[in-house]
């Protein structure tokens, strides 16, 4: 069992509310998943690369972040919050800034990179997770939270969701995958680069590989029907689009609401309740094996 | 007439409260409000009452329901009516999957559609369903009546048991060991009365369905068929 929220607004107006909205639905998906907890948003496009980093403490963090700013002569823009700092560089030198990270602070975690999107996630109860981050406080277009309840691999942050595999991209699971290993050596043949041994990023893997190879997100999902074997219920975000989509068996389950403003995604009906103007929007169960895909123009 | 706001009371005031009714009373009509989703509302009831929910209803609501006549006025969740011995419940929008699941009495009327694994092991319930039926429904059903005036999903009756199945739309495909048979006066006049418990009668004319049935061949094991499993 796990939770799954995701949120895709239409409507600008609401983007300042957008993460207020989701720390709610994330919250109240606690029952599914309260092991763990984590949120992408999509926020304004940064001037180069966004690289979210991940350290085992907010001091330990900082250090790093000083280190790296003294070794390049890259100029960084920073923003810490509790164990994640955001730091913000040029598009040319991210790779670089990714290299003096893997060698001289293996302990930091890059858990995610894009113009837009940033990833938090930590072991611990929704919404003390929500909190440590200010969810609420954040703005953007769209969202993606997950509540992990550890089935895979265990209760680490490196297990928690949402996995991001390439920029901009993320996604959250509800379920179990049976055929990870293999296809994740396969994909490491491709290129993609794996961080964990968790299922989950397999299946972001996948997704990555197929749309780098030029293959729409919707796309990307329906050939995942033919190659990923298992159980899922998937919600993925790209820089301006959002996803869902369930196995053929469909044994996770999904519900949707669409009203004129946004797009809203909940494991649960209950998750989508504190919505605006959910008495009269469009509350539909997504049909197994069918790709929901929006896009924002 | 009590009025249960389920954003003031706990759920658990109110299943309490339902559950306390003795056969004579005089409350029959309850209105829940704000039911936001939450889970086994109205579950296990057992007395002659009528409960409105007013909105959308979690997982297993009226779940084990006897007597009771539980109205939900949006959808509902996973396993509405599981297990339901007598009454009937009737759900205004959509049903999640496993809707009447191992039910065995009374009516489960959903005017919208039903997901997945509806009638999933029923074993004596009717269930009619306005629209369609998803993937895997009446799988290993027993006994009762499934009528669909919409389509039904993938693997319909799969290794069914008894039960009978009528169809108005198309069906994707049928499960290993269900088939379609012929419908007789005998099945026309049931099926006549199952739509007009459900106040359909004059509306849906019975000879626009088909008829699935058990082939009955998964009943005993044969050597011949030892490669399928």
């Amino acid at each position: 069992m796990c939770g799954i929220v995701g949120l895709f607004l239409k409507a600008p107006s609401l983007e300042p509310q957008l993460g207020a909205l989701l720390s709610t639905m994330l919250e109240t998906m606690t029952d599914r998943g309260p092991d763990s907890a984590g949120f992408a948003v999509y926020g304004d496009a940064a001037a180069g690369v966004k690289l979210t980093l991940r350290g085992a403490d907010a001091r330990a963090l900082a250090t790093v972040v000083t280190r790296l700013e003294a070794a390049t002569v890259q100029a960084c823009a920073a923003r810490a919050r509790d164990t994640h700092t955001v730091l913000t560089v040029d598009a040319a030198a991210a790779d670089a800034v990714r290299a003096w990270l893997a060698d001289h602070a293996p302990e930091i975690d890059v858990v995610s990179a894009g113009r837009r999107m940033e990833i938090y996630k930590e072991v611990g109860l929704p919404a003390a997770v929500a909190d440590r981050f200010d969810l609420a406080g954040m703005a953007g277009s769209h969202g993606i939270g997950h509540t992990r309840m550890a089935t895979e691999s265990a209760v680490t942050t490196n297990g928690a969701h949402p996995f991001s595999t390439g920029l901009d991209e993320c996604l959250v699971h509800n379920g179990s995958l049976s055929n990870h290993n293999d296809l994740r050596r396969r994909l490491r043949r491709e290129g993609i680069r794996f961080a964990t041994s968790n299922d989950t990023e397999v299946a972001a893997g996948y997704l990555s590989w197929r749309m780098r190879a030029g293959a729409s997100l919707e796309q990307a999902l329906q050939a995942s029907l033919t190659d990923l074997d298992g159980f899922f219920t998937f919600v993925v975000g790209t820089r301006t689009g959002f996803a869902v989509l369930r196995d053929p068996i469909a044994c996770k389950p999904a519900v949707m609401a669409e009203t004129d403003a946004y797009v809203a995604f909940g494991s649960e009906y209950r998750a989508l309740v504190g919505l605006p103007g959910i008495e009269s929007a469009r509350v539909f169960e997504p049909e197994p094996a069918k790709v929901y895909a929006w896009e924002r123009h | 007439m009590p009025t249960v706001d389920l954003r003031a009371e706990p759920l658990r005031a109110l299943n309490r409260a339902l559950h306390a009714l003795r056969p004579d009373t005089n409350e029959t009509r309850w209105t829940v409000v704000n039911p936001d989703g939450r889970h086994a509302i109205a579950a296990g009831l057992d007395a002659p009452i009528h409960v409105e929910i007013d909105g959308n209803a979690g997982y297993y609501c009226a779940g084990m329901n006897k007597q009771a006549t539980v109205v939900i006025g949006g959808n509902a969740g996973v396993g509405v009516a599981e297990n339901m011995m007598s009454g009937v419940v009737h759900v205004r929008g959509d049903a999640s999957q496993s809707a009447g699941a191992t039910a065995q009495g009374g009516l489960l009327l959903i005017d919208g559609n039903a997901g997945a694994r509806c009638g999933i092991s029923m074993k004596g319930v009717d269930i009619l369903v306005k629209g369609s039926i998803g993937h895997m429904s009446a799988f290993m059903a027993q006994a009762g009546t499934l009528t669909v005036l919409g389509d039904a999903g993938e693997a319909l009756g799969d290794s069914l048991y008894e039960a009978r199945l009528y169809i108005r739309g198309a069906v994707t495909s049928l499960g290993a060991d269900c088939v379609e048979k012929p419908m007789g006066d005998a099945h026309r006049e049931q099926l006549f009365a199952k739509l007009k418990e459900a106040g359909l009668a004059g509306e849906v004319d019975p000879g626009e369905f088909r008829r699935y049935g058990s082939a009955r061949s998964l009943y005993h094991f044969h050597v011949d068929n030892a490669g399928a499993y």
